[in-house]
């Protein structure tokens, strides 16, 4: 077998997303919900580092991320970087920042709190710490730590 | 300022003019002076859950201003029990007045409210959130009662996890240097998420007679029946938790109790003769802080 089927090809339009701390990619696939998109998707697990040791990195074709879906992946692993990737080369490159609130993308973990029981109302969570993780319910002020995270 | 959320929300000289106007507005409370302070004004007292002494206080204080009330005092009354979402509601109730008052059994339904009403939203208690205005009059209180906030040792006694009144009352001394004893069975303890944002100066215990003697001030909060499944560990656990003028022989004599009512048996009839009893002066000072507040959120002379 040719050593080049081996490995993964280059994509010429989509995302690809790297220096995911090993063993959250198939979380992070989860969340994205790409399965039933129709897009090609590669993970590859525990990849050589010179950076991290190992590290995980998702390509997705034909797709960008939203707003929503950078947060996510900023949550669980921040030391990401997010690849835009046109007609083979790199068209953007950004790393992941968790942002001082997010919204709509986890829930707290209170379920007496509003933001659960209110139709209609959209979790809020304030970033307290980033090291180790830790956000605060916007609502009922209940603290998240990254582990407890329950994305929507 | 706009809304009272948490007791987080008002600044340190925010309370303290509070509490110097509620001083002054202690015989207008009484009844013994009149005010028009907020004539042509409206409260609304927006209870989905039922409270007597928090939303008679308010209306009360509204009352004695020279203002009006509107309101509901039970969910049941309400369109919340068709469906009505809390947001409709305060969109619908900051239409018709120029405060609202909210008792909701949700934690963070006041923040929420907050969010959406135009008028200022008091939080009157948000399920085991915060009570913030409950802070503001036991802060009072433990004024009049001691001389000062500043440097006191307080005990806090009880259902210290699902209590919110121990919530916002934590947070608030905190402010003034005090050293804070949590006395709580070890099932009701206080909430990572109150120590979390304290200052060294606090520490937890099971049982009080230890700390009992330091104490100028102790809090005891009434331990419910509902947090215990088995009936039996609630009459155990409510017992080791009740004061009686025989447990407090070894405190000092200037020690004064409180206790934001209703009490059940967590303290005995026999300590309201003694000279610590300072919970019904308490229950009064709901009337004078919150007619301060309200004249503070409206704009009262």
């Amino acid at each position: 077998m040719p050593d080049n089927l081996l490995k993964v090809q280059p994509i010429r339009n989509g995302t690809v997303i790297d220096h995911l701390y090993a063993g959250t990619g198939l979380k992070i696939l989860d969340i994205l919900d790409v399965a039933g998109t129709g897009n090609t998707v590669s993970l590859l697990i525990n990849v050589p580092s010179s950076k991290q040791g190992r590290k995980d990195i998702i390509k997705i074709e034909d797709r960008e991320l939203t707003e929503s879906e950078t947060e996510r992946i900023a949550l669980l692993s921040p030391g990401a970087h997010v690849n835009i990737i046109r007609n083979y080369s790199v068209a953007e490159k950004t790393a992941v920042e968790i942002p001082e609130e997010v919204a709509g993308v986890a829930r707290c973990p209170n379920t007496n709190c509003i933001s659960n029981n209110e139709r209609g109302a959209t979790s809020r969570l304030l970033l307290r710490s980033r090291e180790p993780l830790q956000l605060a319910c916007a609502y009922c002020a209940r603290l998240v730590a990254g582990e407890e995270l329950q994305f929507l | 300022m706009d809304h009272v959320v948490t007791i987080q929300d008002l600044a340190d000289d925010e309370i303290a003019s509070i509490l110097d106007r509620a001083r002054e507005l202690l015989p207008v409370a009484r009844g013994e002076e009149r005010s028009d302070a907020l004539v042509g004004k409206l409260l609304a007292t927006c209870f989905f859950e039922p409270s007597t002494r928090t939303r008679l206080s308010f209306e009360t204080a509204m009352h004695r201003l020279g203002g009006n009330v509107i309101g509901f005092a039970d969910s049941r009354t309400t369109s919340h029990l068709k469906g009505e979402t809390l947001a409709d509601a305060v969109r619908m109730v900051a239409g018709y007045a120029d405060v609202i008052v909210l008792r909701h059994p949700q934690e963070g339904s006041a923040r929420l409210a907050a969010e959406i009403s135009d008028v200022p939203v008091i939080n009157g208690g948000d399920g085991a959130g915060q009570h913030p205005t409950q802070t503001l009059l036991d802060l009072f209180t433990i004024r009049e009662v001691l001389g000062k906030l500043e440097g006191l040792t307080v005990g806090l006694l009880g259902d210290l996890r699902y209590g919110r009144t121990v919530h916002s009352l934590a947070a608030a001394l905190a402010r003034y240097d005090t050293t804070m004893h949590f006395i709580a069975p070890e099932s009701l303890a206080m909430p990572r998420r109150v120590t979390a944002g304290l200052p060294d100066g606090w520490s937890a215990h099971t049982a009080l007679d230890g700390v009992l003697p330091e104490l100028d001030l102790l809090y005891v909060t009434r331990i419910q029946k509902e947090r215990f499944p088995d009936p039996e560990d609630y009459v155990r656990v409510a017992g080791a938790y009740t004061i009686s003028a025989e447990t407090l022989r070894d405190a000092k004599p200037e020690l004064r109790v409180l206790h934001p009512l209703p009490r059940v048996g967590e303290i005995a009839t026999d300590v309201d003769e003694t000279d610590h009893a300072a919970y019904f002066r308490q229950a009064f000072n709901g009337v004078p802080v919150r007619m301060a507040l309200l004249e503070m959120l409206l704009g009262g002379d």
